[in-house]
């Protein structure tokens, strides 16, 4: 019965430089969380390969590591300016400071590398740890004052000894000049040597030694910006074919593309679209279709594809139709027109698959989000906020109703809030714990562990019948 | 070290090693490229014991400090006390074969290499190698990539003599052969990039037994990258085994490269294709190789297509005589001229640089039947690279059939890059006009492009004017003084009389260029007179160039012109209005030594700053 999750730690994301803590507004929202800066609001959030880090990155620029503790939470580890706001004066344009993802590198050595990118520039940073300090000077004595030349008599070389544990991230390449348009997403080749970064029209391969030269693979731009018919807004390398890439465009459609047949991809080796019922088109029709994210699943044979109101399961070997669709919201279907009135409808919410590929969870309104199991077809709707997020309380499931409450916890459409959304979720690639951003919030919730220490297979806890 | 004087001499050598960790990265690094003197200082004994433990756990530095200590390492042998020692410099250099940096980790290893050949055999045994198993079998890739390039270096060196040497060999095979399967597509990479190397080193019964079965495996890796590298592994290989066994052990591993999914791994055969013809002999590039090439002159991939264009002069050159022409009129050409038609220009581009020199391998006749139709086509394409490209290989063709065939076609393909809206085109073809004029011959040259060249003088680009003077020059040297005379040197100066101050400048610049060339005559009777002339210019530009001009071709003039036309000139200039006239006027005369002393301290008409000026630069310059 359990795919219960309870709270591992929430985490206001307000890591502003210590000082700041001092004075009374932030001390305001750190404590009663009711203004929010925008500059904390979370932009995406990311686990490295083994689980062990979770990176995020917000509006301000900045990017937190997370370190899990050998007793199974995670603290900070380390926090960077990855991004600072820029001014672009041939196109008289601000660039904003917003991280816009992360991808951590497969592991090098004892060291760990991510990329980070906000709308122009990806950016390759090295976070390290150092536990030594070179001591001993010639010239200078241990404070720092300078020695008396003449009682130098021998040399000394300085020696190395253990200090307190110094993390360190330091910039390792920028690879900037590449895009006319915002950077949506990028992603590291199988390969461990190349990367792609996509914008609205163009996707561009990027060797990881190599800052000054990139290769654009794809090109949707046409000749005349007016025949403009659709844009890219998300692209995916396969996880272990390295020709392989996924791309979806805001007409809904998901390409899959063979870079060993060409050296340019523009033509795609397979398109995954639905055909939709005329009977059912209406105004809204290309906007919700739009495909917001795309994830290839763990063992690289399915695609997750999320859009405004649905998430899909595809086969790489069937283009006509998903293998399975799940409704998020379907209650949504009546609201549109005040959603697009409000610019929600624009909103990317991303999906995710857990570690098996059995689960799959994506965000919605309210701060709640979605689990849906694929073997048992249930689903649970969650919620992420301050008040439920009690440490190591067990969260409960949430129902949305659109008519009259039936029972007492069920939430009625109308008083959703709109606002408050669910963005940016990962999952641990093994084990069955969730990080969930919902505004400069980040929540942790691990599967809760049966008394012989085993987690619970991902079980997901039945909604009420409608 | 230390002394009663130890004070004086130690200091500069306690501030490098203070430097070491100096904030500022450029101190450091300054400071470990001097880590000889620091060594030196120090004395054999505490590099050993104090420096060089500090080095090895200084990893954490920028990459340009590693990098420069990773190279220092490899020269360090004298310094840690002869090669009795050197094996104390394997630690740093390991610490080093291990960090993220690429750049850093390939210079280490070249580092271990170099300082390899330092090593006793025993030594090589005892410290070396159990090195290159500790890095072959180290947790992260970094230490396994760096141990592929290590293999090839220490086993050859391990005695012969020594008990042990066919174990270390067989323990060495079988830790490359874990290379060669690892995890990681970069320790692949690395491992199918040194297996040639290493089997170099092989006897060939290993080759045979043990890197076969390794290439054959790399080479249908799953990562495009892996296999891709394994092609010129290949071709090291094949370029080792004896002929009867290439067909069995090789060529079908490498057909299916040739055949590949990937265009990168299509290309990089394309790339690597001659050296895989020399590999594999005469045979076999008559009876597989050929096809395979048709083939990636028809790939689907313009990439692929441009690497074997730029391979078909030399691939046919290396064709076995016998049967070369036959090869090349049956076989390479029909495919050629479907590339004259290419629908890429880098094809068209590529094709284009080398395709005239097929014209020397297939004679006279073949070239005027087949090939010079491609020519005048690509002289016709729309991309101004194909055409320059024909035209900077013309002399081949002049060879075997003179250019004539070719003019009348020629001549409109100049014309129209020598008009070509875009400067950099203008200024290709400017350079290959000297090559032309000389293919073509003095009477074509007058007649078609001499109004061209006069043409670029007053081109509206500095660059394309400056290139058409140089130009100037070098068709004087092609045709001699008379000819300058008669057909340039007139027109150039009568652009002296031109409304514009830029074409008049042009005229200095030309004559600066020409004067030389064209000898003191000319200079004297006709150019001089329109220099001195110039000197009352309006333009302040033009006048302090004609200072800069006489000074350039004073060399040439006799002294007498220069004492009675040049001197008064200059000495006018030197009381311009203008400061840069002064100035230019004042250093051609110091330049030239015009006067001596006395006669010019006594001229009236300079003033006391200039004589200032002049005796600086006097008392300077010789």
């Amino acid at each position: 019965y359990s795919f219960v999750l309870f709270c591992l730690c929430s985490v206001p994301l307000c890591l502003r430089p210590m000082q700041v803590f001092t004075k009374t507004k932030s001390e305001i929202y750190l404590f009663f969380n009711l203004v929010c800066d925008p500059a904390d609001v979370i932009s995406t959030v990311e686990f490295n390969q083994t689980g062990e880090f979770l990176a995020t990155g917000d509006k301000g620029g900045r990017v937190v590591i997370f370190q899990r503790e050998p007793q199974g939470e995670y603290n900070v580890y380390s926090t960077f300016q990855s991004h600072e706001p820029e001014f672009d004066y041939l196109k008289s344009l601000e660039i904003e400071e917003k991280i816009n993802k992360i991808r951590w590198l497969p592991p090098h050595n004892p060291a760990h590398f991510l990329l980070s990118t906000n709308d122009k520039t990806v950016k390759l940073w090295k976070v390290s740890e150092k536990d030594k300090r070179a001591e001993g000077y010639n010239l200078r004595d241990e404070e720092g004052r300078l020695k008396d030349l003449s009682t130098i008599t021998t040399l000394q070389v300085p020696v190395l000894r253990p200090m307190d544990l110094l993390v360190e991230a330091s910039p390792r390449r920028v690879f900037a000049n590449a895009h006319a348009y915002h950077i949506n997403s990028i992603s590291v080749n199988s390969d461990c040597e190349t990367y792609l970064s996509a914008d609205d029209l163009r996707i561009n391969l990027w060797h990881l030694n190599i800052t000054d030269r990139s290769f654009n693979i794809v090109d949707l731009k046409p000749e005349n910006m007016e025949d403009l018919s659709e844009v890219i807004t998300v692209a995916e390398f396969h996880p272990h074919h390295c020709h392989l890439l996924a791309f979806s465009s805001s007409t809904g459609t998901t390409r899959l593309c063979d870079m060993r047949a060409r050296a340019l991809c523009d033509q795609h080796a397979k398109l995954f679209e639905e055909a939709v019922d005329p009977s059912r088109r209406s105004f809204f029709s290309e906007i919700v279709s739009s495909v917001s994210d795309v994830k290839f699943s763990h063992s690289g044979r399915y695609l997750l594809t999320r859009d405004y109101l649905t998430v899909k399961v595809w086969d790489l070997n069937m283009e006509n139709k998903p293998v399975e669709t799940y409704q998020v919201h379907d209650y949504l279907q009546t609201k549109l027109c005040s959603l697009y009135e409000s610019d929600c409808i624009f909103d990317k919410f991303e999906c995710t698959w857990n570690g098996t590929d059995s689960v799959i969870m994506t965000g919605a309104y309210n701060n709640y989000f979605r689990m849906f199991d694929r073997a048992s077809l249930r689903d649970v709707t969650l919620e992420a906020s301050r008040e439920v997020c009690k440490r190591r309380a067990v969260l409960q499931p949430r129902r949305v109703c659109v008519g009259k409450k039936r029972k007492e916890t069920d939430v009625s459409v109308d008083s959703l809030d709109f606002r408050k959304k669910i963005l940016h979720t990962a999952w641990h690639p093994k084990e069955n714990i969730i990080a969930i951003a919902a505004s400069n919030n980040l929540y942790i919730f691990q599967d809760r562990l049966t008394p012989n220490g085993h987690h619970n297979m991902p079980e997901i806890q039945s909604a009420p019948p409608k | 070290m230390a002394g009663a004087e130890g004070d004086d001499s130690l200091y500069p050598i306690a501030v490098l090693i203070d430097e070491l960790r100096n904030e500022d990265v450029q101190l450091r690094l300054n400071s470990i490229k001097k880590l000889s003197t620091i060594a030196l200082a120090l004395g054999v004994e505490r590099t050993r014991t104090e420096l060089l433990p500090f080095l090895t756990d200084t990893i954490y530095d920028e990459d340009e400090v590693l990098l420069a200590l990773a190279e220092q390492l490899g020269s360090f042998t004298v310094l840690v006390g002869g090669p009795e020692f050197v094996h104390c410099l394997l630690p740093p250099l390991e610490s080093l074969a291990t960090v993220e940096e690429t750049v850093v980790r390939d210079k280490a290893v070249e580092s271990l290499r170099k300082i390899s050949q330092e090593h006793s055999p025993v030594d090589l045994e005892v410290h070396f190698v159990p090195l290159v198993k500790r890095l072959a079998s180290g947790d992260w890739f970094t230490s396994r990539t760096s141990a592929c390039g290590l293999f090839g270096v220490c086993y050859p060196r391990v005695s012969i003599m020594t008990h042990t040497f066919e174990s270390t060999l067989i323990t060495a095979v079988m830790h490359f052969r874990t290379l060669c399967s690892d995890d990681t597509p970069m320790v692949r990479r690395a491992a199918s990039s040194k297996l040639g190397e290493f089997a170099k080193v092989l006897e060939l019964d290993y080759v045979k037994s043990d890197i076969i079965p390794l290439f054959t495996a790399l080479a249908s890796d799953e990562q495009d990258s892996v296999r891709l590298l394994a092609v010129e592994a290949g071709v090291s290989i094949a370029a080792l085994l004896p002929q009867e066994d290439l067909e069995d052990l090789v060529m079908p591993t490498l057909r299916q490269a040739a055949e590949d999914k990937s265009w990168r791994v299509r290309y990089m055969v394309a790339d690597k294709f001659s050296e895989l013809q020399k590999a594999v002999g005469p045979e076999i590039t008559k009876n597989d190789l050929v096809p395979a090439f048709q083939n990636l002159l028809k790939d689907c991939e313009a990439e692929v297509r441009t690497a074997a264009a730029n391979k078909v002069k030399v691939f046919c050159e290396s064709l076995p005589e016998d049967s070369r022409e036959t090869i090349i009129m049956t076989h390479i050409l029909p495919c050629v001229k479907e590339l004259v038609s290419d629908t890429n220009q880098h094809v068209k581009s590529a094709l284009a640089s080398v395709i005239m020199g097929l014209s020397t391998i297939l004679g006279k006749d073949n070239t005027v039947e087949h090939l010079l139709p491609l020519f005048l086509v690509q002289l016709k394409d729309e991309y101004p690279e194909v055409r320059l490209n024909i035209i900077s290989n013309l002399d081949c063709v002049n060879e075997v059939i003179g250019i004539r065939q070719l003019s009348q076609s020629l001549l409109p393909a100049i014309v129209e890059l020598a008009e070509d809206a875009k400067w950099r085109v203008r200024l290709a073809i400017i350079e290959y006009m000297p090559l032309l004029a000389g293919q073509l011959g003095v009477e074509f040259f007058d007649e078609k492009l001499n109004s061209l060249c006069m043409a670029w003088l007053i081109d509206h680009v500095y660059a394309i004017r400056e290139a058409a003077t140089c130009n100037l020059m070098k068709l004087v040297e092609k045709f001699g003084a008379e000819w300058a005379q008669n057909t340039i040197v007139p027109k150039v100066l009568g652009m002296a009389n031109d409304s514009n101050y830029l074409h008049r400048m042009t005229t200095l610049f030309c004559i600066n260029a020409l004067s030389e060339v064209c000898g003191q005559e000319i200079t004297t009777k006709h150019m001089l007179p329109v220099v001195l002339k110039m000197s009352t210019d309006q333009v302040a530009n033009v006048r302090f160039n004609v200072a800069r001009c006489l000074q350039k071709i004073g060399p040439v003039l006799d002294s007498s012109a220069l004492q009675a036309e040049v001197k008064p000139v200059l000495e006018k200039l030197a009381t311009d209005q203008d400061m840069d006239v002064k100035y230019f006027a004042l250093e051609a005369i110091s330049g030239m030594y015009l006067f001596n002393l006395p006669t010019y301290i006594f001229s009236e008409t300079f003033s006391f700053s200039s004589i200032l000026f002049f005796f600086f630069s006097f008392s300077l310059s010789p």
